[in-house]
């Protein structure tokens, strides 16, 4: 337009134009300074600093509260469960949502309000759901364990919230399902991008359902399943309520991945700095498994 | 997930048209529309056992075996519920309320400025600043939940409503700038300038051009920031110690106890707790998919 090029501007202008923007990002700039990143940092350096049980600095504490990390004995069970509840998790997810969102995407009658009660695992609250299941899944008195037994599943109720492996395992289960509504809305909209003439065209060549899904619009939904898949990669792995509901009160740490044994340094033990380091090396492994997600998977190579 | 987020809304086909191969009829449709009822239903099924129970007497809800529905349906749980021992409800419901709208209101008004200014503009440093709000999506409060306690203490402001609107507003920060900046950058620029030729001032053009054309983005943005702040559960768990501060997500495991629970309570409480966010989620369904196309996806 009139303006002239970049080419000819003054060395000035690209400070001007920096500045001229100040104003409509610097309330975004400033939250994000003080709410985000300021006290990552300050987690970071009480990481390394010996903090009472009232919160009293008591002076640096060099690496001691990594080296409390690596002497805690069940650490080792906890890092595992977590790769099990992450991996299980947004795989188990990332499979039903394929399936969901495919059906949801064909018309039929009553999709709209199909449609509409798979946003309510979303919609609720993540507590209030975990809470449901584990209520249900109660030996005595938990409703899912009479219908299990009313349609022969089980001969009697089992108490899967009273050990550590179902109760784990359930939690994944309810994990799934919360997961599953933003997931199937992802892939729902990713969907929408595959062009039918695209689709029309490979069917006129006599292509099979399965090629069909497996080289058109799988490869072309490859964008929305990384979008699903990072966020859920985030999201699982800090996820707190469903453990904490769950398998919150069964004694030991069996049944803990690392985000929820941080609030039980926090909560429990009033360890505030070694669950510091805790959330220290927590975000760098969420850090590592996008990175290696993002190096295997390369979803957004475009091809 | 790329930076520049190019046009949403208008390319879409409303409510995902049915497309070639879904064309089916007859028998295959209702077996479809079978196979949707029992999707539908394992969806719902959670959030029945929590309306039924809801109606139960106590005695009833820890009945060995359970029964299905309620033997006698007691609509006073919604009554009682509001002044128990196990914590201070009205005030829980006062926090959640003022918490999320705060949080909502904080997030458009330093969500949108940016999100216009820099769909419109180019202006040095504008990628990055988009990378660094896209870098917050990774840091949640559980993450940062031991720093975040220890920061509001120092400010004296822990255990504050003021400290969770300003969590809730941080962390949906990304989220809403993402989906409002791809909205503001689907209106074409030549928009506004035939508007200004026709003599409209800047605000008029905001008012009357670029916002109705935006508002779709708008409305998922403060919907989503809403809902994620009234369901916000381990930040308010470290940072919210008095009860009366506490929202409801916390509030409900008030009711379960070690040895005894009041079930007919937790989910009297989280009926009333999810309605409204169902209803508002219900308004937007059909915007939702463009929504997430536009935030997300493209």
């Amino acid at each position: 337009m009139t303006s002239p090029s970049s080419a000819m501007r003054r060395p000035g202008s690209r400070w001007r134009e920096g500045r001229a923007a100040l104003p409509w990002l610097a309330p975004a700039l400033v939250l994000i300074a003080a709410i985000v990143f300021f006290p990552a940092g300050y987690m970071a350096w009480t990481s390394l600093r010996d903090l009472s049980q009232f919160g009293v600095d008591r002076g640096p504490a060099g690496l001691d509260n990594y080296a409390r990390l690596l002497d805690f004995a069940p650490l080792g069970r906890v890092l595992l469960n977590t790769a099990v509840w992450v991996t299980g998790v947004v795989g188990v997810t990332l499979l039903v949502s394929l399936g969901l969102a495919q059906f949801l995407s064909k018309a039929f009658p009553g999709r709209r309000v199909v449609r509409l009660t798979v946003i309510v695992p979303w919609a609720a609250s993540v507590v209030m759901t975990s809470t449901v299941f584990y209520y249900g899944t109660d030996p005595f008195y938990g409703i899912i364990n009479r219908f299990l037994v009313d349609v022969g599943v089980l001969d009697t109720g089992y108490g899967f919230t009273r050990n550590p492996l179902s109760a784990f395992l359930l939690a994944m289960g309810v994990a799934v399902f919360v997961s599953l509504p933003f997931t199937t809305y992802t892939l729902l909209a990713g969907l929408q991008t595959v062009p039918a003439d695209v689709v029309e065209a490979a069917q006129m060549d006599g292509a099979s359902r399965w090629t069909l899904y497996r080289r058109i619009t799988l490869p072309l939904l490859r964008p929305a399943i990384a979008v699903a898949t990072i966020i859920n990669i985030i999201n699982v792995f800090n996820s707190l309520p469903i453990l904490q509901v769950i398998t919150g009160s069964l004694p030991g740490y069996s049944a803990d991945t690392t985000t929820t044994l941080i609030f039980k340094f926090i909560r429990a033990d009033r360890q505030v700095d070694t669950a510091s380091a805790l959330s220290v090396v927590n975000f760098l492994i969420v850090l590592a498994v996008i990175a290696i997600y993002l190096r295997i998977v390369k979803p957004m190579r475009e091809d | 997930m790329t930076v520049t987020a190019p046009a949403p809304a208008k390319a879409r086909p409303r409510g995902g048209a049915p497309r070639p191969g879904g064309q089916a009829t007859g028998v295959r449709r209702w077996l479809m529309a079978t196979g949707g009822l029992v999707v539908a239903l394992v969806f719902v099924a959670p959030y029945l056992i929590m309306l039924t129970g809801s109606f139960k007497t106590r005695s009833e809800i820890l009945r060995v075996p359970a029964t299905y529905l309620p033997q006698q349906w007691v609509p006073s749980n919604y009554v009682t519920m509001w002044s128990t021992p196990e914590t201070p409800l009205p005030y829980n419901m006062v926090s959640t309320i003022v918490i999320s709208v705060c949080a909502t209101l904080l997030v458009l008004a330093v969500a949108m400025p940016a999100a216009y200014y820099t769909a419109r503009f180019r202006f040095p440093g504008r990628v990055a600043f988009l990378l660094l709000v896209l870098m917050t999506q990774m840091l949640q409060p559980t993450v940062l939940a031991a720093g975040l306690f220890r920061e509001f203490i120092t400010l004296g402001i822990n255990d504050t409503w003021l400290a969770m609107i300003l969590v809730n507003g941080a962390f949906n920060l990304s989220f809403a700038v993402w989906i409002m900046h791809s909205f503001f950058a689907s209106v074409p620029a030549e928009l506004d300038e035939a508007a200004m030729l026709d003599g409209a001032s800047r605000l008029q053009i905001l008012r009357r051009v670029t916002l109705p054309l935006v508002w779709p983005g708008i409305v998922t943005a403060i919907i989503f920031t809403f809902v994620a702040a009234w369901n916000e559960f381990a930040a308010s768990l470290v940072i919210l110690t008095t009860a009366e501060n506490q929202p409801l997500s916390v509030a409900l495991t008030k009711f379960v106890g070690q040895y005894e629970s009041a079930w007919q309570y937790v989910f009297a409480v989280s009926v009333v707790g999810i309605v409204p966010v169902v209803l508002l989620f219900a308004l937007i369904e059909k915007r939702l998919v463009a929504g997430l196309t536009a935030g997300a996806i493209k």
